[in-house]
């Protein structure tokens, strides 16, 4: 930690959003940042985020400072948050930095400023019954199980957790997952830590072993996708997280649709910023993504005739 | 003294001249989160077809300099759903709104306006924005503003659907040749107001993966790099307008407005209102920071009225 804030200079947000409305919009301090791997953990006051969090919600960040030529707000799922400390409540985020935005954030120090709107889109559902759950992680995507693994504990859940990446700098959380979960697998694409290979290979395992009827998963889009197909295998419904490019967060922009099916069945182009990023694993049309292009399926409401869109 | 921002529209008065970009606010309840979208001149929704419309795949959107592309490709509850669900929830809250609507053809324009009039909540509309300039269709054949006649053809069909009192703005786009004369042939068909300017096509391409960028391989480009683009149109237009070449009316500025500042300059090239869009993307309150702003800086040139100021830059050239 590089933190230092003066004696009695407490945060307070520049801007506000309406009171009632469920989300902040902050100037939020820095007062920490160090890398972790291939990552950057920040640390940011901001007032107000704690209180209306919870896992699986996730925070947009404005780039470059107010006259940047980058408009479009990052977002980026909360690691964690903390009501009050020292600074006035915290929000915690994990960032890979590979682009001009990433880079911004992930260069910035202690007493910087970032606008910040959190908490945004619908958290993971929590069971109702105290039931055996699996949290897997992908790359970063891990960022906000640990602090979903205390509050299913504290349901009387068990957890099981499994972390996968490319290679061991990309791995996070894994220290914090055996003091967040009742058992850990790691996964490694290299085999430099853990098991050599996905997580797929080690999930039928890991759902025989605990029977868990739920999953919660975050990460690349092919890991959900896999998360969600071994645990329709074992009788159990996966949660997932998902990462959809998105300009504004808000849900006023429409860039981060995806095809997913409602409750009746009916496939609509969703935001993933609203009525995301949490979704059942079993709603999703993963058949429409192909090498980074997600198309719409022919019977999606409201689906081009010929000619397109 | 503070000074009256009010503008008029066809004798409607709206209390100040700043409104959202259609497509870049969604219909009100997301940005309702963060400022009460009542105090805003006008609430443009997000421009609505007859039937409901899933949009395009994804990606829709690139981060350029100072801006972005956007693919969306009109995704929209249809305007059943839309009189139904959206316009009742912005009655509710006070919101004045001007209604972004379009059709694929001349006549499902007209179909479109009609159910509108028809509808429960229509006395909260103050005006109609009639978006013949989308770059996100499928046929480029199709942007009527690309063409006077085809202009021409929608803004007469969709006049003879409204009353005479309600104010119809057509929504040009700058990627045509002479915008004067696409300007020139809305306003003999009976807009009472210009719209300028929609997104310009532009093109991006994935230099990782050597391809186009978005799935809808072109899109709109939009945000502070375009506003430059945006004051020649409004000046272009209202050059035009002052030489008598056709007659005057209202004209909405809209393109990479951010701040008060960005404001004040369509104003003065000749805009009454003004649109913000991009930037809401950037800053969920920029609608009402920029009014703020823009308040500010018309009290600081002395004006009684927002009103003196537009197209005060005509007035004020210097020719040696």
């Amino acid at each position: 930690m590089s933190a230092a804030r003066p004696e009695g200079a407490a945060a307070r947000p520049e801007r506000a959003a309406r009171p009632g409305s469920g989300v902040v919009q902050v100037s939020g301090e820095v007062i920490a940042t160090r890398r972790v791997g291939a990552y950057h953990h920040l640390t940011i006051v901001a007032p107000g985020v704690a209180e209306l969090a919870r896992p699986g919600q996730f925070a947009a960040l404005a780039v470059g400072g107010p006259t940047t030529g980058n408009l479009l707000r990052r977002s980026f799922s909360i690691h964690k948050v903390s009501p009050s400390g020292t600074y006035g409540g915290t929000l915690d985020l994990v960032i890979a930095a590979k682009g001009p935005g990433t880079e911004w954030l992930t260069a910035l120090r202690a007493h910087d400023t970032v606008d910040v709107v959190a908490p945004l889109g619908r958290p993971f559902p929590l069971p109702t019954e105290p039931v055996a759950t699996v949290l897997v992680g992908g790359g970063y995507g891990s960022a906000p199980l640990f602090w979903l693994a205390d509050v299913l504990r504290e349901r009387g859940c068990s957890v099981e957790m499994v972390l996968g990446a490319a290679s061991e700098d990309r791995l996070f959380g894994v220290v914090e997952a055996r003091r967040a979960a009742d058992g850990v697998t790691v996964t490694t694409d290299d085999g430099s830590a853990g098991h050599k290979g996905w997580v797929s290979d080690v999930l039928p395992e890991v759902f025989r072993r605990t029977g868990a009827p739920v999953a919660y998963a975050c990460g690349p889009m092919g890991m959900l996708q896999s998360v969600t197909r071994v645990a329709a295998d074992h009788g159990a419904v996966a949660q997932v997280a998902v990462e959809e490019s998105m300009a504004c967060g808000v849900g006023v922009c429409m860039t981060c649709v995806m095809p997913v099916r409602d409750k009746a069945g009916v496939t609509k182009m969703v935001r993933s910023c609203v009525e995301g990023p949490v979704f059942r694993g079993d709603r999703i049309r993963w058949e429409a993504f192909h090498d980074g292009v997600c198309g719409v399926p022919e019977d999606t409401v409201g689906a081009p005739r010929v000619g397109g869109h | 003294m503070a000074v009256d921002m009010s503008v008029t529209f066809t004798g409607r008065t709206l209390p100040n001249p700043v409104m959202t970009a259609s497509g870049c606010a969604a219909n009100g309840r997301e940005l309702h989160r963060f400022f009460d979208v009542s105090h805003l001149g006008a609430f443009v929704t997000k421009t609505v077809m007859m039937d409901p419309r899933s949009g395009r795949g994804t990606p829709r959107m690139a981060e350029t300099a100072s801006g972005m592309l956007n693919s969306i490709g009109l995704q929209g509850p249809g305007i059943h759903a839309f009189v139904e669900n959206d316009l009742p929830w912005l009655k509710s809250v006070g919101a004045r709104v001007l209604v972004s609507i379009a059709g694929n053809t001349a006549g499902e324009f007209a179909d479109v306006a009609k159910v509108l009039v028809d509808s429960d909540a229509f006395d909260c509309v103050v005006g109609v924005e009639v978006n013949i300039s989308c770059p996100n269709v499928a046929n480029r054949g199709l942007v009527f503003a690309c063409d006077p006649l085809a202009s021409g053809k929608v803004i007469a069909l969709v006049r003879e659907q409204l009353p005479r009192d309600v104010p119809m703005f057509a929504k040009l786009t700058p990627d045509v040749t002479d915008i004067v004369s696409i300007a020139d042939a809305a306003v003999k068909s009976g807009a009472t107001g210009l719209t300028m300017i929609n997104t310009l096509l532009g093109m991006v391409i994935d230099t990782d993966r050597l391809r186009p960028h978005l799935g809808g391989i072109t899109g709109g480009l939009s945000g502070p790099s375009i506003r430059p683009v945006a004051v020649r149109a409004l000046w272009q237009v209202t050059a035009a307008m002052r030489d008598g070449r056709f007659q005057t009316v209202p004209l909405i500025g809209v393109g990479g407005v951010r701040t008060g500042r960005d404001a004040l300059e369509l104003i003065a090239a000749g805009a009454t209102g003004i649109q913000v869009g991009t930037a809401t993307f950037n800053d969920p309150t920029a609608p009402q920071r920029v009014l703020t702003e823009l308040e500010a800086l018309a009290e600081s040139h002395g004006v009684a009225r927002i009103t003196e100021l537009v197209g005060v830059a005509h007035d004020r050239m210097v020719i040696p």
